[in-house]
């Protein structure tokens, strides 16, 4: 049996029937049609389908549609405004080549606005720990780490750290 | 992976799910974090025809102190835990035990109410709730009923919950001064099951005489282990190097693992030892303080 819902995603309510057995995930994809929620293990384990439920980072693999009913959902198409600023997490991700082939980023950036939004002031240990839940298959961490940095302090209004690559 | 079909159903009160699930019967499960629960449907190991989804219930979500006891409601989140300053000013072993939980998604969804009610011995709070001697109260329509934990764990998979029973609250009570807990589990990476994981909980006088000590072993036996001989080697002895080692042998020797690819049967035996006297030490330290 269909269940009527209502959810609020990137700010604009929806008004949806779905199957119980419907996963959040396809509904953000193929209802919404925001693909920017990728799908990578659907086992709970890569982070690439994380999006923010009421605020925070969870996988939408792993929860049903019915359950989002009169929550509010963030995804990486409503972070920044269509054609306005970045927010600090994006452009930290681009000024520090924090994405390979781009597939964790949608995940890494939203478990990351959690993260900053909890702790403006993470030590470099604390993104690592922050980020456990997200698998970057390029292994691009250093990168996504000092991205995170980057967003931090910018956030902080601090000096930027350099954005020059590491050679190692 | 899609679930077979099912019925939702998102009760208000206790008392509407407690009588759906005695309308539906063994047909029906209950839902709060389901980050067991979902993943099991989406393989089929789990095909449930009614979900009961108990998030909408108000008050099972707190964490308080009244009297001797500290009270968690089933649906506190692993992240409420973590955060929690009640629970950290009196037992350090939640913050070792959260941080080694899944990860940080999903301890923002899934509850201590499902970890427990779930009856996985590779679940980490079984353990720590045998250490912590806590009491669970499981709410049905006969009113609440309080289960020792050393009678809740009952076999692969099984609890002493009834059918018709909701897991709404875990007791525990608050230690007396002199009290240190800690947890540590040997994961082979971040949201792996516990190759082997032990919790600690001891209670000593100044003279570093062990008054009351508490020890759970998780994923090293069919059912969540209570490591009773270890428990009685430290009660009332002072801690020496000799009475660790004789408690950390006796639960190596009275868990039962299993060899699988997280490791052989001898190889777990002697992962259990090393982590007892680990524990034990730290939650001394602790106590000391």
């Amino acid at each position: 049996m269909l269940k009527k819902i209502t959810v609020t995603v990137n700010e604009t309510p929806h008004h949806l029937e779905v199957e119980p057995r419907l996963l959040l995930v396809h509904m953000i994809r193929e209802l919404l049609n925001l693909t920017g929620t990728h799908i990578g293990c659907d086992t709970t384990s890569c982070g690439a389908c994380t999006i923010l439920l009421n605020g925070k980072s969870v996988k939408s693999c792993t929860i049903l549609a019915v359950q989002a009913n009169g929550k509010s959902i963030t995804t990486i198409e409503g972070l920044a405004p269509e054609g306005g600023p970045l927010t600090p997490l994006q452009e930290g991700f681009k000024e520090n080549h924090g994405l390979h082939c781009g597939f964790c980023t949608p995940g890494m950036i939203l478990r990351a606005t959690e993260l900053l939004a909890r702790n403006n002031n993470p030590t470099e240990e604390e993104i690592r720990w922050g980020i456990s839940g997200n698998l970057c298959r390029c292994t691009g961490y250093n990168n996504i780490v000092k991205a995170i940095l980057y967003a931090s302090a910018k956030m902080r209004g601090e000096a930027l750290p350099s954005t020059e690559p590491e050679f190692v | 992976m899609i679930a077979q079909s099912f019925q939702y159903e998102s009760p208000g009160t206790l008392a509407e799910a407690i009588s759906m699930l005695n309308k539906y019967g063994e047909e029906a499960k209950i839902l709060s974090g389901g980050h067991s629960l979902i993943p099991m449907m989406k393989l089929r190991l789990a095909t449930p025809e009614w979900l009961i989804d108990i998030n909408g219930i108000p008050g099972l979500s707190d964490i308080k102190k009244e009297g001797d006891v500290i009270k968690i409601g089933a649906l506190t989140t692993e992240a409420d835990i973590e955060h929690s300053d009640l629970l950290k000013k009196h037992f350090p072993l939640f913050a070792d035990v959260t941080k080694l939980i899944a990860d940080p998604q999903v301890r923002n969804v899934a509850t201590i109410g499902g970890n427990l009610a779930h009856g996985d011995a590779a679940n980490d709070h079984p353990a720590v709730m045998l250490a912590l001697h806590a009491t669970i109260i499981a709410t049905g329509s006969g009113g609440k009923r309080s289960i020792p934990i050393d009678e809740f764990f009952q076999g692969f998979y099984m609890t002493a919950l009834q059918h018709g029973e909701i897991l709404t609250e875990i007791q525990i009570p608050v230690p007396s001064a002199g009290t240190g807990s800690a947890y540590h589990k040997l994961e082979r990476k971040v949201g792996d099951y516990a190759t082997a994981g032990v919790a600690v909980q001891l209670t000593l006088d100044g003279n570093d005489v062990c008054n009351s000590a508490g020890i759970g072993l998780t994923n090293v036996n069919p059912i969540p282990l209570r490591a009773s001989r270890s428990e009685q080697a430290l009660t009332g002895k002072r801690l020496t190097d000799e009475t660790i080692e004789e408690a950390a042998r006796y639960a190596s020797e009275d868990c039962s693992p299993s060899s699988d690819l997280r490791g052989s049967e001898e190889y777990k035996r002697h992962l259990v030892a090393v982590l007892v006297k680990r524990m034990i030490r730290k939650a001394a330290e602790r106590a000391r303080k």
